[in-house]
């Protein structure tokens, strides 16, 4: 997907003035944050689930290869094909070439993030093969050549008056306002693909090293016609989404549908196995799984390599009060939100994406909500030091770190300083004792004024009183 | 028991009465309280900055500081966190320094959460007449679990009533520099906060940390809003919510 993440400061700006947006994900905030609370409270005993859950994600994680080798072994056993790809650009030639060796001149597709890392449609669409998306805000995304802006609600920048004009422009139908009228005109307009479509192309949630299956979570039973229906079927996923067993994914699915949507279980939980055999009268007679490393190897060398236990339920967007700000698409990668903020760096390189690590208050919030206990403000701050250290922040900003770290190092300087701050700032304040434009601090004073003090320190005032 | 008030460069520089306030109220603990002359800054701008080196220079010599002490303890859950659960982290790869490290991390406490668990703070002088809303800081409540800690003590202020607003526990948009940084979308957050705050009809916002005070009150008054007091919680419990004159 092209990337915008050098321009999140100039995104940003521009969706905080939509009032539209703003409308939406306050409805995001009211819909998922109190159904989170609520799943979680059934559970007796989140922590110690949590606990298991990271542990699960850390265990293969260690062992990556060993349970990639298994998960290969066992899907193979059961006549898929397991193909692994290094790099986005392998994963687009790899699809493309399963699609031209069978004909294939029509793909459906079910929500994955990964092809959107790869922007996987448009190098189909290239090679002449048609796609359609079939989850319906994928679907609408599609109409509207737009990318997502979460990732397991795509399509929640947008109103439904903005999701009606696009319906009746494109479908060049009578105008309707009704969810469930448009639900039905966008499933009128998909089940003639699902039953036309060669290939049927889905994301895993996991796949599981013990079976060889891959395993995906929806709610609208698209993702089980893809899977179900076209002659083959194509799952594309990255390497860090193994699981050992299917008890492992037993416990993760008691967190993954809570900490997203709120749901105990989501509608759907479709684990694909192997290749519809002679005694079966479903399914595809082709199997292929897409593998992609695309970075994922490197970040498990890496400081960050916590981001990868990540299971990918969105409750760290949800919860993130610059996320509930901006949106999704000012992060200006597949990824947004907290997660989005340590991958998108990850994958794209520090310098390509240098206020993303800085986009965050740590207020961990997302750290307390992640099902794997990722340490989201920790890990940011890893991508800070690291920009610190190659140099890649602003040249004021470290003269006024590396200053700040000199003079609090030197207390009788300090305690100069410090005094004709408290002067200065009492000064600026006048008598309404607050500070309407701050000197260097425009950021700050362009939304707020600054509380003056009152001209004396502490220390000054306690040595007095001594 | 000897505490080392560490008062923090934003109370020292911005707000001095919190530092007295504080100091009054581990003295009516029955506390010894020693406040180190040299203290400056926990290193916290240049942690969460990226400045590793500069922080943990600063760390030293807080550690140094603050040894002789009991206990540390900070009107701030954001700096008392810096030392309690972060410093570990920050000498992680110093082997020399974890002993001493991770012994002042244990002794470190948030004020309130001191005055509760530790002091066992019985009463409090202030008085305060009229109702307050209690702003849950990011740091003090998801690193230090500080929660009903300042809610007890507020209890006994007498005269004060204490209603809860919405999301007490949501961030009000400060983080440090990135209310710098990102000025516009920090806005955006502490405006919600604000909208919150008003909807109680509190006299005041009682919170612990003076950047978070900093930042809501420069937008309630932004907004024009003259009335509503933001105050910080040692503040109140001391009966120190004017300038002395
Ligand atoms: S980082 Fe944690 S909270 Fe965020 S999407 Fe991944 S698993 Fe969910």
């Amino acid at each position: 997907m092209h990337a915008t993440s050098m321009h999140f400061k100039s995104r940003a700006a521009e969706k905080l003035a939509d009032g539209d947006l703003r409308a939406a994900l306050d409805g995001l905030k009211r819909r998922f944050v109190p159904a989170r609370a609520a799943a979680i409270a059934e559970l007796d005993d989140f922590e110690a689930v949590r606990e298991a859950a990271a542990e699960i994600r850390d265990r293969a994680l260690e062992h990556l290869d060993f349970f990639l080798e298994a998960f290969e072994r066992n899907c193979t056993a059961r006549g898929a094909v397991v193909h692994w790809a290094e790099t986005w650009a392998d994963v687009n030639a790899i699809v493309v070439a399963i699609a031209r060796d069978n004909g294939v001149r029509k793909a459906v597709k079910s929500k994955s993030m990964v092809s959107e890392e790869c922007a996987l449609n448009a190098a189909l669409e290239a090679a002449g093969i048609a796609v359609v998306e079939t989850d319906l805000g994928e679907y609408i995304l599609q109409l509207g050549h737009e990318p997502p802006s979460h990732i397991i609600a795509p399509v929640i920048h947008k109103t439904r008056d903005q999701v009606s004009d696009l319906f009746a422009a494109k479908h060049a139908s009578p105008r309707k306002t009704d969810i469930g009228e448009l639900t039905r005109e966008a499933r009128e307009r998909l089940r003639p693909h699902f039953l036309s479509a060669d290939m049927g192309i889905t994301g895993a949630n996991f796949i599981v090293a013990e079976t060889g299956s891959t395993l995906i979570v929806t709610n609208e039973g698209n993702g089980r016609m893809a899977t179900t229906l076209p002659r083959v079927h194509v799952a594309i996923t990255g390497i860090e989404k193994v699981v050992p067993t299917l008890e492992d994914v037993a416990t993760l699915l008691r967190l993954l549908p809570r900490s997203a949507t709120g749901q105990s279980i989501s509608n759907y939980v479709s684990l694909t196995t192997g290749i519809r055999d002679a005694a079966e009268l479903d399914g595809p007679e082709q199997f292929h799984v897409v593998l992609l490393d695309g970075g994922r190897s490197r970040i498990l060398a890496s400081e960050v390599r916590a981001i990868l236990r990540c299971i990918r339920c969105g409750a760290c967007m949800n919860h993130c009060p610059v996320y509930q700000s901006v949106g999704g698409h000012a992060y200006g990668w597949v990824y947004p939100g907290p997660m989005g903020s340590v991958l998108t760096p990850s994958y794209l390189g520090l310098e390509n994406a240098l206020d993303l690590p800085h986009a965050a208050t740590l207020c961990n919030q997302c750290g307390v909500v992640c099902p794997v206990k990722i340490p989201l403000p920790g890990l940011l701050r890893k991508l800070r030091e690291q920009q610190y250290e190659r140099g890649l922040r602003p040249w004021h900003e470290r003269m006024a770190l590396a200053g700040w770290a000199r003079l609090a190092a030197h207390p009788r300087l300090y305690a100069l300083a410090t005094s004709l701050a408290a002067k200065l700032l009492c000064w600026l304040g006048g008598h309404e004792r607050r500070i309407a434009r701050l000197p260097f601090g425009r950021g700050w004073s362009g939304g707020r004024d600054m509380p003056a003090p009152a001209g004396k320190t502490f220390r000054a005032l306690y040595g007095k009183q001594d | 028991m000897r505490v080392g008030l560490f008062v923090t460069c934003l109370v020292d520089l911005m707000r001095p009465r919190i530092g007295f306030a504080a100091l009054e109220l581990l003295r009516s603990a029955g506390c010894e309280v020693i406040v180190p002359r040299t203290q400056t800054c926990c290193g916290q701008p240049g942690y969460n900055s990226g400045d590793r080196a500069g922080a943990k220079r600063l760390a030293q010599k807080l550690i140094a500081e603050f040894e002789p002490c009991d206990y540390v303890v900070a009107p701030s859950g954001s700096c008392a966190g810096m030392i309690r659960t972060h410093y570990p982290e920050l000498f992680s790869a110093a082997p020399d320094w974890q002993a001493r490290v991770r012994a002042l991390a244990e002794r470190t406490y948030e004020l309130t959460d001191f005055l509760v668990r530790v002091a066992k703070l019985a009463t409090v002088a202030g008085e305060f007449r009229g109702t307050v809303t209690y702003h849950d800081a990011c740091s003090g409540l998801r690193e230090l679990g500080v929660k009903a800690q300042p809610r007890a003590l507020l209890a006994k202020v007498k005269g004060l009533a204490l209603t809860e607003m919405d999301e007490a526990q949501a961030c009000c948009g400060f983080g440090g520099t990135f209310a710098i940084k990102f000025g516009d979308i920090s806005t955006r957050i502490v405006d919600a906060k604000c909208e919150r705050i008003a909807a109680t009809g509190a006299d005041a916002v009682v919170l612990g940390d003076l950047g978070c005070m900093l930042n809501i009150e420069g937008r309630l008054r932004r907004r024009g809003e003259a009335r509503m007091q933001v105050l910080h919680v040692a503040e109140v419990l001391a009966g120190k919510t004017r300038e002395p004159s």
